[in-house]
């Protein structure tokens, strides 16, 4: 449960089973918040990490070499992704380029290229679309703009699962002297910044 | 030569990218800190205002040196 007080009203936030929560909100951005009834901020993390995730998705994207080229999984020592640790963060969106590099690991064809490593060279056949250096060709920029934007949406959504996990974080309001205590204090009867108490 | 600030202005502008970023990182930001909705529209301004002003004095170091190193 967590608090939070404005205008000198406290409004209690029910976070009702925390860790079922931050997986919820890990699996799809906005769910645990969705889940723990609070539909403001659920409605809001979706639109806006999904917003940011599917707009990356976009601009590293082009039909001539396929669609969700910039999330992927790879661990070639040419082709090491630790942009995917970061874009995994959006849970269950960023998941088909796990199964595509658990695939192509146990050397069976991927489900078409769509977040499947692409090769070094092009590999007629294997379904893997067009090659690595033909899709920085292509896409130029656009490929890391689109990674940035999709490694973005996932770190935001570890912002997300911890707020679905813990509640909204302290902010301490400062005086003018900088005295955090004096002004947590004066909290208690202004209408300032937000001092919620998380409890479990 | 070519004003670099006049440079920076002209043509497709990549700086346009930010826009969406910034308004997505604030607002989530600022999320995570407040419960209330007006709370967090004010603290989302706030924060998307000191990126902008963040990015603002990097440009301005950055045209500063390239005007004193031409």
């Amino acid at each position: 449960m967590a608090t939070e007080k404005s205008g000198g009203t406290a409004e209690t936030v029910q976070l009702k089973d925390p860790i079922l929560a931050a997986f919820l909100a890990w699996l799809i951005p906005g769910l645990g918040h969705l889940y723990q009834g609070r539909l403001t901020k659920a409605a809001l993390f979706f639109v806006c990490i999904m917003g940011t995730f599917v707009y990356g998705l976009y601009l590293g994207s082009d039909e001539e070499v396929g669609w969700g080229r910039v999330v992927y999984a790879s661990w070639r020592p040419d082709d090491r992704r630790y942009h995917y640790l970061c874009q995994i963060g959006v849970g269950l969106p960023a998941m088909p380029a796990l199964i595509q590099a658990i695939r192509i690991r146990d050397g069976k064809k991927p489900f078409g290229s769509f977040m499947a490593p692409p090769p070094r060279e092009e590999i007629p056949g294997a379904g893997r679309g067009v090659s690595l250096d033909a899709i920085h060709l292509r896409l130029a920029r656009y490929f890391q703009l689109g990674e940035l934007y999709t490694c973005v949406a996932g770190l935001l959504n570890v912002l997300a699962i911890l707020d679905a996990w813990a509640g909204p974080v302290i902010v301490v309001g400062r005086d003018e002297k900088g005295d955090k205590k004096k002004a947590k204090d004066s909290e208690d009867t202004s209408d300032g910044a937000a001092e919620p108490a998380a409890t479990p | 030569m070519i004003d670099p600030l006049l440079l920076a202005m002209a043509g497709p502008n990549d700086l346009w990218y930010t826009l969406p970023l910034v308004i997505a990182v604030s607002l989530v930001y600022a999320a995570t800190r407040h419960e209330q909705t007006g709370l967090i529209l004010r603290h989302a301004v706030e924060t998307a205002a000191r990126i902008a002003g963040f990015m603002l004095i990097v440009f301005v170091i950055l045209w500063l040196i390239t005007w004193w190193i031409r």
